[in-house]
């Protein structure tokens, strides 16, 4: 002990404050960072319990057991492809390149992801292509591990084989309501492409089919209603976070061959490959072109253009979440300004849908607000991002996979708070992004734009999952266990409407009105609206 | 190299306030991220722009929680060595480390994407002049004059002469 002292005998209080000088800075710094970490977490939770929005994923479709499915495909393009990896069937081609890529780039987890997928208990037993190719190239790949699939040369056998419970149909648009009708009418279950059809006149004779049988489920492959952004977007509406929602703004912003329909047209494509009048149905006989058949979305005669292909992407995802129903006035304009390659559907497109009477609700005095415009604005001939907006007298909402709120700075709800600082307008009041601790590897610009607008993926849990994986599943599921789809006839049958009222518009140059009391599109005195939206000069 | 410089009492004052300021912006960060959960490194590092599968490899799952506690222990460990005067040779060495893997992953280099930065920069960024700064802490170490280990040099001096 007396050693101890002695060690500290030397030691001045001068030398203590200068050994120990460092506390207090210590104590400050810890302190000054505790409290503003807390203070900004208080200020955050505030913030979110006041807007109390539920970020909540929706309740997972039903069990897949029980005796397996027995699924057609009609139409193995493009997109029957990817619904067929949804449902669990890859073509030895696509896992192939999946593996060469995914060594080449270990972000690609394309191949990973299909891997994991769950089993939706199916078997994929019929397909129909009338192009022998791809019809082959299903045969080859889906013939092996205990499912067997057979070809059929027209639509109408496969849907009559007695060998399918349900059918996928992913063909060019004027054979999407021939075809969904005639499954229907068999009492088979339909999935069905957008836009569910090409004329008027089918909607409502889809949509008389389906309500005569009830038994049959029919779904639209609006694959976004799964994306969980827009659940949560709902919610943000529900508690009436943006106010008066005035406008909206989506948009179409491409600029490449892909995302133009320039599709690749297959070098065996000829007539003796290819079913030509098949592929015709009703419309207007020509000789055989590869063009037409493969690039079918560039013409009025088998497509629909950015109304009927784009648009109804966009009003669809409104529709999901806002449930506004079919635009009372629909004005169109346009034109073929950066692919004059002979189309006839146009490039460029802006369509703006009126509610008058539409209202989510607001801040301000009754009476003071009322009516929205949804404004549509395609572009195929530049891609600068322009997102889709929702603006409210309150806030403003970025829709995508991510969604992003942010205040109005003439807000009348959020005024005290951007008074007293605790809002500020150029900061996010409320920002949901399920992959924020991800990057996820998208293979093109198209890919891109269609990932951005939640169409490609979405998340569980932070796990990305495919949604038309999960769109598909629901629909499985209403057939096994019962309920309604998410995108169903009705839903079809306002986007189809509105998609048709858009082509029209452009066509005729003229705002085109719907009549909500007899469910009709108003027509001038012997007008026939059907042929105008077919008609291939215009 | 043996041979001792003597410094001015303003020189070793500069040198101690070189010190504490790099020791309190080290100790803040670390206090920051202790005390917000959802804080990960693993954006930083995914989006990396030099060596990215080291960094990638930090970012997956099986790392990134790992990496975020030493990241965070070693804010802590270095700040408070550099305020308190204890360790600081060791502690300057982590510093640098650290330092550098921030500027290695997301490096000025000509012809690298700069992100979204506060100021312009071309090989030369406030990390690499941070790091720089530890090196001066460590070549000259000033613990003795304010620090803990001012305790430890008196006792040794006392210790000896008795």
């Amino acid at each position: 002990m007396t050693n101890d002292k002695k060690l500290f005998r030397g030691f001045s209080r001068r030398d203590l404050l200068k050994s120990l000088a460092g506390v207090p800075i210590i104590g400050a710094v810890w302190y000054a960072g505790l409290s503003n970490t807390e203070k900004a977490k208080l200020e955050r939770e505030f913030l979110l319990e006041k807007l109390n929005i539920k970020a909540t994923p929706p309740p997972a479709s039903g069990p897949m057991s029980g005796e397996p499915l027995r699924v057609g495909l009609i139409g193995f393009g493009i997109r029957g492809e990817q619904l067929m990896r949804s449902l669990g069937f890859a073509t030895n081609e696509w896992l192939e390149d999946m593996a060469k890529s995914a060594l080449e780039n270990p972000n690609d987890k394309r191949l990973e992801d299909f891997k994991a997928q769950e089993n939706l208990n199916v078997k994929l037993t019929a397909i129909c292509d009338i192009f022998d190719v791809r019809a082959e190239k299903a045969l080859r790949s889906f013939n092996s591990n205990g499912n067997s699939c057979k070809r059929y040369k027209s639509h109408l056998e496969l849907i009559n084989s007695g060998e399918i419970d349900a059918v996928i149909i992913a063909t060019p648009d004027h054979w999407h309501a021939p075809m969904a009708k005639a499954a229907v009418e068999a009492g088979v279950h339909v999935y069905l492409e957008k836009p569910m059809t090409h004329t008027i006149q089918e909607t409502y004779e889809l949509r008389d089919a389906v309500t005569k049988n009830p038994d049959v489920v029919f779904a639209v492959g609006h694959q976004h209603r799964q994306t969980q952004s827009f659940l949560t977007a709902m919610d943000a509406i529900s508690k009436n976070t943006l106010g008066h929602i005035s406008m909206i703004m989506t948009t179409t912003n491409r600029n490449d061959d892909n995302g133009a329909w320039q599709y690749e047209i297959h070098p065996e494509a000829s007539t003796a490959t290819i079913d030509w009048n098949e592929f015709l149905g009703n419309a207007p006989k020509i000789p055989f072109n590869a063009e037409h058949f493969f690039r079918w979305r560039k013409w009025w005669a088998y497509g629909s253009g950015l109304s009927g292909d784009l648009l109804t992407h966009d009003y669809d995802r409104i529709n999901c979440i806002l449930k506004m129903g079919i635009p009372k006035y629909v004005t169109a304009s346009g034109g073929i300004y950066t692919h004059r390659d002979g189309r006839n559907v146009p490039d460029v497109m802006h369509i703006n849908m009126e509610f008058p009477d539409f209202t989510t609700g607001g801040s301000q005095e009754a009476g003071k607000e009322k009516g929205m415009t949804m404004v549509y604005s395609a572009t195929l001939g530049n891609q600068f991002d322009r997102g889709t907006l929702l603006m409210g007298h309150d806030a403003s909402m970025e829709l995508g996979n991510t969604l992003s709120i942010y205040a109005d700075p003439r807000s009348t709800k959020y005024r005290e708070m951007i008074k007293e600082g605790r809002i500020d307008p150029k900061v996010p009041i409320y920002q949901y992004d399920p992959s924020a601790n991800g990057v996820d590897a998208v293979t093109s610009a198209t890919a891109k734009y269609f990932a951005d607008k939640g169409l490609l993926w979405t998340y569980r849990d932070g796990k990305r999952v495919d949604s038309t994986f999960l769109h598909i599943r629901e629909w499985l599921s209403c057939i096994r266990n019962g309920g309604t789809p998410s995108c169903g006839i009705q839903e079809g049958f306002e986007e189809a409407i509105t998609a048709h009222m858009g082509g029209l518009s452009y066509k005729l140059g003229r705002r085109i009105e719907w009549d909500e009391a007899n469910e009709q599109i108003l027509a001038l005195p012997g007008e026939d609206l059907d042929a105008v939206l077919l008609n291939n000069e215009v | 190299m043996s041979q001792t410089i003597k410094l001015t009492t303003a020189q070793t004052s500069g040198l101690v306030i070189l010190r504490l300021f790099v020791g309190w912006h080290f100790l803040y960060e670390g206090v920051i991220k202790l005390y917000s959960p959802s804080w990960t490194a693993k954006g930083y590092l995914l989006s990396a722009t030099y060596m990215k599968n080291f960094f990638q490899w930090l970012a997956g799952e099986s790392m990134i929680s790992i990496v975020d506690t030493l990241n965070i222990a070693a804010l802590l460990i270095v700040g408070l060595g550099l305020i308190l005067g204890y360790k600081t040779k060791l502690v300057s060495i982590i510093g640098i480390g650290l330092l550098l893997m921030y500027y290695f992953a997301h490096p000025p280099f000509p012809g690298y994407p700069q992100g979204i930065t506060e100021g312009s920069y071309w090989i030369i960024n406030k990390n690499l002049i941070e790091a720089a700064a530890l090196m001066v802490i460590f070549l000259f170490p000033t613990s003795k004059v304010l620090g803990l280990e001012r305790l430890w040099a008196k006792k040794n001096v006392q210790a000896s002469t008795t």
